[in-house]
């Protein structure tokens, strides 16, 4: 059964109502104690700032039961926008440290590169280039893409880690990728259909 | 490549979909749940929901209706309509909006921006601001009004739409009550003055009335919103009800002009 994580930061909600309606079972853990054996992958959403979203899920207490289902038994994880961030080492946008998964760190898009009036946040519909084939990005059309809303971008220290990018200014790792561990910026439980087929791969991975 | 965004506006009133004609002449469009439906089966960018009558009642958001049009919702979502409260904006995006807008609170109180940004993010707060054309024969430029386009605030625009831009908002919409219900056109010197002063992302709402319209906003500005009422719920010179969006092929063609 797939777990959405709700330490209170993301859209819980919007992505429920796409397995709803795809009648594929999840549960909202909102417990540590809610990390029970029959969770068989993780969903870890996030909207707002690095360092208030790293201490709600401290508060939580669910860093501990996250780092051993992720890293010791290995159960695939989707992080969305600021889950994905998250990620990493560390954040321009904070001081505290990053979950650590996959190596890099989190930075500020720099305005003077971004070719538009409208500089931050990125903010709209944007399409995603595919760096190999992936079981969660099949069937996906790239061009229309996914709607991204954010000022800071994943800089993975290892290219082998990016799975897309996109272009805003410069290229930017729209999505993340090491073994079982997956991170989106854009929003997949908002972009019709796009979105749900990802959501979709995620759950058949 | 990023894209413009082309945002349809409803408007609730009564508790059913409404249009209005320079914020006045409600027209009965029919059911918000239903024309949200028929927008995600035409896949629009992005969808405002705006309640008017909630700030002149002086009553907090339609919490239920929130997040009845959330969860249908497969589009980001904003609502905007009576929030004066940081725990309001908080229950709205909880109930599974993107965003919340505001418009007179913000108005009246700059630092209530500054309390939204810290509870759910910048990228989540969106600023309304209803504008008209300043009366009297040698007057110039545009001032806001909030409840319906009934009390006239007393900030300046330009200093407003300036600090806002400061506060890193997630986006600003300029409604034009001059333009609203026409469908002759955006107001594009206003979206002009209004781009030259900030660099959040802007959208422009008020009297789109064709492709066209939507066509001439993109040429110009490139990256910027574009949001229409009557343009997404009527058909034709007579207003029939019908709710329509630019296909993909239509939009593509839009973006290469």
């Amino acid at each position: 059964m797939i777990a959405i994580v709700n330490y209170g930061s993301g859209n819980i909600r919007a992505i429920g109502n796409i397995f709803d309606r795809c009648n594929i079972a999840y549960k909202v853990v909102e417990k540590r104690e809610g990390f029970s054996s029959e969770i068989t992958k993780l969903i870890l959403p996030g909207v707002g700032a690095f360092d208030e979203t790293m201490g709600m899920l401290k508060e939580s207490g669910f860093i501990e039961p996250l780092n051993e289902l992720v890293l010791i038994k290995k159960l695939p994880i989707l992080g969305i926008c600021v889950g994905m961030q998250i990620m990493s080492n560390h954040s321009e946008e904070g001081v505290l440290d990053g979950l650590g998964w996959i190596p890099g760190s989190v930075k500020k898009f720099d305005k003077e590169f971004i070719p538009y009036d409208t500089k931050l946040p990125h903010l709209g519909w944007n399409s995603i280039n595919l760096t190999r084939e992936s079981a969660i990005a099949k069937n996906l059309d790239l061009d229309i893409g996914f709607y991204f809303v954010h000022s800071y971008y994943y800089d993975c220290i290892d290219e082998k880690d990016v799975l897309a990018f996109s272009s805003y200014g410069l290229k930017f790792a729209s999505a993340i990728n090491r073994e079982n561990i997956y991170g989106m910026q854009f929003h997949p439980e908002k972009s019709h259909q796009n979105g749900t087929k990802l959501l979709l791969n995620f759950a058949k991975l | 490549m990023l894209r413009p965004r082309i945002i349809p506006c409803l408007l609730i009133h009564n508790k059913g979909l409404y249009k209005t004609v320079n914020f006045k002449n409600h027209k009965y469009v029919g059911d918000p749940l239903n024309a949200v439906k028929i927008f995600n089966e035409k896949e629009v960018d992005e969808l405002f929901v705006l309640d008017i009558d909630a700030t002149v009642e002086q009553r907090s958001p339609d919490f239920s209706l929130i997040e009845n049009l959330a969860a249908e919702c497969r589009m980001p979502f904003c609502y905007g309509g009576g929030v004066t409260s940081v725990e309001q904006a908080k229950k709205i995006i909880e109930l599974g909006a993107e965003k919340v807008a505001i418009s007179s609170s913000v108005v009246d109180n700059l630092s209530f921006v500054k309390d939204l940004s810290v509870s759910i993010g910048s990228q989540s707060v969106v600023v309304v601001l209803d504008v008209k054309k300043k009366q009297g024969l040698f007057k110039k430029g545009h001032e806001i009004f909030t409840h319906n386009g009934q009390k006239k605030a007393k900030v300046d625009l330009l200093s407003l739409v300036e600090s806002l831009n400061q506060l890193n908002i997630g986006e600003l919409v300029i409604n034009s009550i001059d333009n609203d219900g026409k469908m002759n056109g955006y107001d594009m010197d206003l979206a002009e003055k209004i781009r030259s002063h900030i660099d959040v992302p802007l959208t422009i709402l008020g009297g789109a009335g064709s492709i066209r319209d939507i066509e001439l906003l993109i040429s110009k500005f490139e990256i910027i919103g574009a949001s229409a009422g009557s343009l997404f719920v009527f058909k034709g010179k007579y207003r029939a009800v019908l709710i329509n969006y630019p296909t993909r092929e239509e939009k593509e063609k839009l973006l290469l002009s």
